[in-house]
């Protein structure tokens, strides 16, 4: 057993942090510079963490897989981010901002990060604005604000469908600043393949080189893990290809605990698969569903094309069973209810998975240029992906995986189990609880890597003063052996099968019966499942050519080695949990109506896994409690 | 389903950085609703599943946004769909039959690194030298307290959509990266806050492209043609502008 200290300090929440900023040691400026620190992955939390520890003096050595730090998954987050600036005058506050994230993660995140989230949001709008990013604004020059699922404040700010892409843009100017000034040693096409721990203590990374293929140890005195989420554990999903969990999976392999790996989001409006060829998933904004109306045929496998399907033979599902939401529910309801229509074969489209979300109304009503003023550029996306015109034929959707709340484990300091080894953005598991609220997960990344970490990096330096690490060291040495075996043992297995194929294998079990709705049957059949695929991945893959050159099969099979690991966890982490919650459906505890129903007396905890071998976990529990926001239950009727 | 057309790739291949390049050609059949790349995918499984090398080409997040895609398809920088990122080129757009030629991104300051992989890196460079607003983390202003006309903000957003993905260079016959640079340089000159550094910035980031072997503009508007993201010529001009002043003013004077 671990013990998991939160680190949570005292005091009325409004003041936790600024307290404890105070009371924080500080590493003084002629210092810094005798600090090497390693950030992986240059997304929005690791761009930012490691652009501003450089400005503070830290010697930072960052590293991405990507050729340049500006490809990062962050890149495509469309809607964009919360801030509590209340500049509509609607009545939007810090607690506000805090209260909807803590009752949209439904319950189950740790209410003393979300307030300091909330907190330090505001700070991210300025600092992005003083960067350079065009936000949209209003006619007198001012920042405007749209609104989003799960609040009744409109605290979005946005950059058309384009926000992730603009703020990271900002995150890798201040990071390029501090490579041309030298502050920071950007490492690109470099793979994290393991941590190196000295004394207990992170010290260290051993990564590939993409292109070479050598194996490159590299010391500090900390180590920060910003690598993002691993929804592509489904095979389909919405992030990027290359997005993955090695690096936390492999930290986690060294001992930092997993935490609540089950919770994972479902978005509702993703684009369908066209079949078997498909490689991955493209997101619709859910704004679609403000106009447009979802159904499927009444009767099961009706093959007639949508214009041909009468009124009264068509089910609109959602305003049936939700009269008062509707169309409307959020994103769990109604990704559940088209993944039940489709399972009792009344899916649409080629391969039966699938929802009609229908604009024929709307266009009645509104007219067409009314239509297309609101979402032309969304239709012209969709025409262009499908070649289907949605002003015509009804639009297709299916829901796709797309974020994922789980992550290491981390302390208020946002520090994993492992000193010195500390976990920004999705990565981590902190602050979504079981369900991230729209136009969150950009505040999250930047808030870490901006505002966070800049102080709990320095208390943990203050304080342990750590000594330079020599990469001669031998737990450097085991470390690279360890990376070479596990290269070597996927390159000599020279099987049949495809890496790819595996993954598809893997993505049909995860989705299937760990996805959008759980049963204990189903999950107890996932994990055998998914042990059987492992074995047959390490007798049965093939990858050509050596480990000399840019080899993306090579990348991939060890992506997928992870994968398959963690999927099995993912099946025990919900199944240990009895109850369901946010983006965790249990078919076994839900309301009379059909209602996620949590069970606050027995779960009202976070699951941290220990790692103990492959296959064999221990688990641990942090409790949880609410002091300012009391656990309510939702409702949608 | 709609039914498959059948086609004949030319594919460039190219073992190492070293290694001489050639075209190989490939029969494949496809499904229409793929694009190019899930195409290369089908293509790439079959060749491992016959332990053959699969073909080297890079792609990330598959909507066209994050700029790490790029393939020259029958001569055309992204293929021959206007502002479309290789990723969101559907097969649908091609005819039963029909042959094409796949390459790399060609120019003299991208190294062919393998297949259809080129290192854009230079780019990055040219960031590093200016492409920025010198402001530390800490506590800036209030967002607010800098009011920009809406129209400004969004010809800011205009410029400041550039994937990076490094295709303008590949259509410019003189491998110039004079968009990439001009979409930068006028996202901040036309903000408030990119003022002070303004002319610094220009001049530091257009040497710098100098330096990394990128050619010079002729005007033939091909990087705009072929852009996906269609950044507007104009910024080109703004840039331009910038640095002959920035060159006759003495005060800003660099090198």
């Amino acid at each position: 057993m671990v013990k998991l200290d939160s680190k949570v300090p005292a005091g009325h929440i409004s003041e936790k942090w600024e307290k404890h900023k105070f009371e924080m040691k500080l590493v003084n400026p002629a210092n810094k510079r005798k600090y090497d620190i390693i950030v992986v992955g240059t997304g929005l939390a690791g761009a930012s963490a490691a652009a501003t520890l450089a400005e503070l003096g830290y010697k930072v050595k960052a590293f991405s897989f990507h050729d340049t730090p500006r490809r990062a998954h962050s890149i495509a987050a469309q809607g964009g981010i919360n801030a509590a600036k209340n500049y509509q005058n609607d009545g939007d506050s810090v607690y506000r901002l805090f209260y909807d994230t803590v009752k949209g993660g439904d319950f189950r995140s740790r209410e003393a990060n979300v307030y300091r989230l909330a907190e330090v949001s505001n700070n991210i709008i300025d600092q992005a604005v003083a960067q350079g990013v065009p936000f949209a604004r209003e006619y007198g020059g001012y920042l405007t604000n749209r609104s989003f699922g799960g609040a009744q404040v409109s605290r979005t700010f946005y950059a058309r469908g384009e926000t992730g892409q603009q703020l990271l843009l900002g995150a890798y100017s201040a990071l390029s600043r501090q490579i041309g000034a030298g502050n920071v040693q950007m490492y690109t096409r470099r793979e994290m393949l393991d941590l190196v721990v000295v004394d207990g203590h992170a010290r260290g990374i051993i990564v590939r080189n993409l292109l070479t293929g050598e194996i490159e140890r590299y010391a500090g005195q900390a180590v920060i893990l910003a690598t993002g989420g691993y929804s592509n554990v489904y095979f389909l999903s919405t992030n990027a290809m290359n997005s993955n969990v090695t690096a936390a999976w492999r930290a986690h392999k060294r001992g930092a605990l997993f935490a609540n790996p089950a919770f994972t989001q479902i978005h509702p409006t993703a684009i369908p698969a066209h079949g078997g060829a498909q490689s991955k998933l493209v997101l619709m904004s859910e704004s679609l569903r403000n106009d447009g109306r979802i159904w499927v045929p009444k009767k099961p496998g009706d093959t007639r094309k949508p214009n041909e399907i009468p009124e009264e033979e068509r089910d609109y599902y959602l305003e049936v069973k939700y009269p008062a939401f509707g169309n409307l529910v959020p994103r769990d309801v109604a990704s559940r209810n088209a993944k039940y229509v489709c399972d009792e074969g009344r899916g649409v489209g080629p391969t039966g998975r699938a929802v009609y979300l229908d604009f024929a109304d709307a266009i009645k009503r509104m007219g067409r240029k009314a239509v297309e003023e609101k979402y032309g550029n969304l239709f012209e996306m969709y025409e262009n992906i499908t070649g289907d015109n949605p002003y015509e034929v009804p639009m297709m959707i299916y829901p796709a995986p797309h974020y994922t709340m789980g992550g290491l484990w981390v302390d208020y300091h946002l520090m994993s189990t492992i000193p010195g080894l500390f976990v920004l953005g999705e990565a981590n598991f902190s602050d979504h609880g079981a369900n991230r609220l729209g136009a969150s997960a950009l505040m999250q990344g930047l808030a870490d890597g901006y505002f966070v970490i800049p102080y709990t990096l320095g208390n943990y330096l203050g304080t342990e003063r750590p000594q330079k690490v020599s990469t001669d060291r031998p737990e450097f040495a085991e470390a690279e052996e360890n990376v070479k075996n596990t290269i070597k043992k996927l390159l000599s297995i020279k099987g049949k099968k495809t890496v790819d194929a595996i993954h598809k294998e893997l993505g049909h079990v995860m989705i299937d019966k760990v996805g959008i709705s759980r049963t204990k049957e189903g999950l107890e059949e996932a994990i055998k499942k998914i042990r059987e695929l492992r074995e047959e991945f390490w007798n049965n893959i093939n990858i050509p050519e050596d480990d000399k050159t840019l080899n993306q099969t090579l990348e991939r099979a060890g992506r997928i080695a992870d994968f398959l690991e963690l999927g099995e966890l993912m099946a025990r982490d919900a199944l240990n949990r009895n109850e369901s919650c946010g983006g965790h459906f249990r078919e076994e505890y839900q309301t009379e109506e059909g209602e996620a129903l949590r069970n606050d007396e027995e779960y009202s905890y976070v699951a941290a896994w220990e790692f103990k071998k492959v296959g064999e976990w221990e688990l641990n529990k942090e409790p949880l409690t609410f002091e300012y926001v009391k656990p309510s239950m939702r409702s949608y009727k | 389903m709609a039914e498959k057309i059948n086609l004949t790739l030319n594919i460039w291949r190219k073992e190492s950085p070293e290694a001489e390049g050639y075209f190989e050609e490939f029969k494949i059949s496809v499904t229409p609703d793929a694009s190019i790349l899930e195409m290369l995918d089908e293509l790439n499984n079959d060749l491992e599943a016959q332990n053959k090398r699969p073909i080297a080409f890079e792609s990330d997040c598959r909507e066209g946004i994050c700029g790490t895609c790029g393939i020259v398809v029958n001569g055309h920088p992204h293929g021959p769909i206007p502002k479309t990122a290789t990723c969101q080129l559907h097969m649908r757009n091609f005819k039963d039959g029909e042959t094409l030629y796949l390459e790399p991104f060609r120019a003299k300051a991208y190294k062919n690194i393998k297949d259809l992989v080129v290192d854009r890196s230079p780019l990055d460079k040219i960031i590093q030298a200016g492409g920025f607003i010198s402001v530390n983390t800490g506590n800036p202003p209030d967002a607010n307290s800098i009011p920009i006309p809406k129209e400004t903000a969004l010809q800011a957003l205009d410029a400041a959509e550039c994937i990076g993905c490094g295709a303008c260079v590949a259509a410019c016959k003189n491998a110039s990266a004079m968009l990439f640079v001009g979409a930068k340089v006028s996202q901040f000159a036309l903000l408030p806050q990119g003022q002070p550094e303004r002319y610094e910035r220009v001049q530091a980031m257009v040497n710098t492209m100098d330096e990394m072997g990128f050619g010079s503009c002729t005007n033939t508007y091909a990087c705009e043609a072929e852009c996906p993201k269609g950044i507007s010529i104009t910024n080109i001009a703004r840039m331009n502008r910038d640095y002959l002043k920035a060159k006759i003013s003495s005060h800003s004077m660099q090198y």
